[in-house]
């Protein structure tokens, strides 16, 4: 068993200690406020405080909130409050500049540059030995550069205003059709009756009129992951209008775009000029038409925007052809843990309509269990055809 | 109260909870929080709850939750025929509007649902919020409100306060991810498959005749039966079905009739493909390792 960690002298008291080590699991990626701080000395008052592993299994239950919480608690708990008799200097760990809760696609970076301490959610994953050395990061960067585009020579204004049409068209044939819950409807399939009541009150308890109530139909949110790798350079085109007129059509839509990491173009592409939406965009896709990494992406969409953006309600619309330079298993992993939120996951993969395609890409065929629809598109009429078949998911 | 002594008390009660969700539980009566439960299913997430309320020998309330779940079925609805039967009775005896109105609209009529139920006792229940996670996400809002305020609002009877403040208890087994509102809102304990000791000690406070032996082996066996790969682990209410079943039958040793116990792995697995992958050279070579 490690020894208790000393603090300096100087230390100003438990209060002190607790929001030191209340920012240290901040830091390592547990979503905690001031008001677990406060929880977790008021539960401190009810357990034997000077012993460490009642201690343990009180902040515990107080500042873990899920089950990969828990099980990595126990080595945050270690590092801070038993770190072997060292002395820890510093009590309150040094200010991150974290704005985990803006979600503004103005900061390219996104939220992996923002809450990047301890996880591991670097973009590169774990074996991107060749960029980590100062040679192959150069020539990764010239890459870069060369590869830098502008979307505004790829879309024309014409595409979005064609693309806008077929996007209103499928935004209308994803209906949630599931909706349980009953609200009062001109026409419906049972007696509101609260309503009743209270309007027969005025007719002595004569049922004069029968208001109803109806299942409404609740429309899906579309979000859209879009590859702008090498590899979908030349489908891109068609995506990206595809996805400009998506979020014109309807406010709620989001949007995605990824090669080597992830970026949010949600708020760009919102511009009411539509090519002055492109022209920040690229500014934005920085890296388009590089590498791709799918699954790393992938991963990353899940841990974060996904948990704020994504839920039962929700279709996530991934265009990509599938070719990534991670294992596969990593999709497989990403997708799962995407689907684990309620959404529906449809993959549009342009290489599918080629003929005597087989979705061999090993990232591709990873991903198929976990897709609800894998349909082939790379021209906006294929887009359109889709619209019986999102009816009928 | 302190955990140690929740912790045997609970035991006494027949159920055998680790240090940390003794602790939870503790710090959840201490402390006036909600607790939430996450584990696989059977693993007794719900059955915290039935120990808890008689430890605490108070009633037990519980609220299943599925998809579409609503407030007139959570919290509270009118008792519409008696509302219209009233109404034409009033009619009939020449009773002005404003009075009817009144009583219709009174506590008589009020259908409680087990959400008001819980805040209207005079001793502090246990809530039981049974699987939170197959509702959706408005109830999860509404849920929210309840648990914060413990309060509820009627418009045509204004707002009822607690009475008391229920023990709350959620459970979810993981079909969605739940919104950080809510588990921010909570204490927090996952539930596991219990070890080897604590499955036992379970195995022997529920099934008292069970000789020892048969105990080891059982526990042994379920315990190498949750390493293979099944798409539905058993859990503890299979392992006592398993158990009970194998007591029926006058079983005392797993490795003896291995057509027996084939038979009786009905009471463990649960899917077509879980039976069909464990075949009886396995179930022996898994019993062989218990015994």
């Amino acid at each position: 068993m490690s020894r208790v960690t000393k603090f300096a002298a100087r230390d100003p008291g438990p209060a002190a200690r607790m929001s030191g080590f209340m920012a240290h699991l901040r830091d390592n990626g547990l979503r905690l406020g001031v008001g677990e701080a406060e929880l977790s000395l008021t539960a401190l008052t009810h357990v034997q405080a000077s012993d460490p592993n009642e201690v343990r299994h009180a902040l515990r239950a107080v500042c873990s909130g899920c089950a990969e919480d828990a099980a990595r608690f126990d080595d945050l708990f270690d590092a801070f409050w038993l770190n072997g008799g060292r002395v820890a200097e510093k009590t309150m760990p040094a200010q991150s500049p974290t704005a985990d809760n803006v979600h503004s696609s103005r900061n390219a970076k996104g939220l992996d540059a923002a809450s990047g301490a301890g996880s591991a959610t670097s973009p590169d994953g774990d074996d991107g030995g060749a960029a980590e050395d100062g040679e192959g990061k150069l020539v990764a960067s010239v890459v870069q550069a060369t590869m830098k585009k502008d979307l505004r020579d790829l879309v024309q204004p014409e595409d979005i205003a064609e693309a806008q049409v077929i996007a209103r068209k499928l935004g209308a044939a994803l209906h949630d059709r599931r909706s349980r819950r009953r609200k009062q409807a001109r026409k419906g399939d049972k007696i509101h009756f609260r309503k009743l009541i209270r309007q027969s009150l005025s007719t002595g308890g004569e049922p004069l009129q029968l208001p109803k109530k109806q299942r409404p139909d609740r429309p899906l949110k579309i979000v859209t992951l879009c590859d702008v790798s090498g590899s979908m350079t030349v489908y891109a085109q068609v995506f990206l209008a595809f996805i400009a007129g998506l979020m014109r059509e309807d406010e709620t839509t989001d949007a995605y775009l990824f090669h080597t990491r992830l970026v949010r173009i949600a708020e760009a592409l919102r511009d009411k000029d539509a090519l002055r939406a492109l022209g920040r965009l690229s500014v934005l896709a920085d890296g388009f038409g590089g590498g791709s990494k799918i699954g790393v992406s992938l991963m990353q969409f899940s841990r974060t925007y996904a948990r704020r953006f994504v839920d039962g309600r929700t279709v996530v619309l991934i265009l990509s052809d599938g070719y990534d330079t991670d294992r596969p298993e990593l999709i497989a992993d990403a997708l799962a843990a995407l689907r684990k939120r309620g959404c529906k996951i449809i993959w549009l993969n342009p290489l599918k309509g080629w003929d005597g395609y087989e979705p061999v890409a090993r990232g591709m065929a990873a991903a198929l269990p976990h897709l609800d629809l894998f349909h082939p598109a790379n021209r906006l009429a294929d887009l359109e055809a889709l619209e019986p078949e999102l009816r009928r998911l | 109260m302190d955990w140690t002594t929740l912790q045997t008390a609970m035991a006494e009660q027949g159920y055998i909870a680790d240090d940390d969700l003794a602790m939870a539980v503790h710090l959840a009566l201490a402390l006036g929080r909600p607790l939430l439960l996450e584990g696989a299913a059977g693993v007794g997430k719900t059955e915290v709850a039935r120990v808890l309320s008689q430890v605490r020998d108070t009633q037990l309330i519980r609220l299943q939750c599925y998809e579409g779940l609503d407030a007139a079925q959570a919290i509270y609805e009118w008792n519409y025929q008696r509302q219209l039967l009233s109404i034409r009775a009033a009619a009939e005896d020449g009773e002005t509007g404003r009075a009817v109105e009144d009583r219709i609209f009174s506590q008589d009529f009020l259908l409680e649902r087990p959400l008001l139920k819980a805040i209207r006792q005079d001793q502090p229940p246990v809530l039981l919020i049974d699987e939170i996670d197959r509702a959706d996400e408005e109830f999860e809002a509404y849920l929210l409100e309840i648990l914060s305020e413990f309060q509820v609002t009627i418009p045509e009877l204004g707002t009822i306060t607690a009475t008391s403040r229920p023990i709350v208890i959620l459970t979810a087994n993981g079909t969605r991810d739940l919104s950080d509102a809510l588990r921010r809102r909570c204490l927090y304990a996952h539930v596991g498959y219990p070890d080897r000791n604590t499955e036992l000690s379970i195995l022997q406070s529920r099934c008292a005749g069970i000789n020892g032996q048969l105990a080891g082996q059982i526990v042994g066996f379920v315990q190498s039966l949750r390493k293979e790969d099944l798409e539905k682990k058993p859990g503890v209410a299979e392992m006592l079905d398993f158990a009970a079943a194998l007591m029926g039958l006058g079983i005392a040793d797993l490795t003896t009739d291995p057509k027996v116990l084939q038979a009786t792995l009905a009471t463990l697995l649960k899917t077509e493909s879980d039976r069909f992958n464990i075949t009886t050279e396995i179930a022996q070579r898994l019993a062989g390792k218990a015994a």
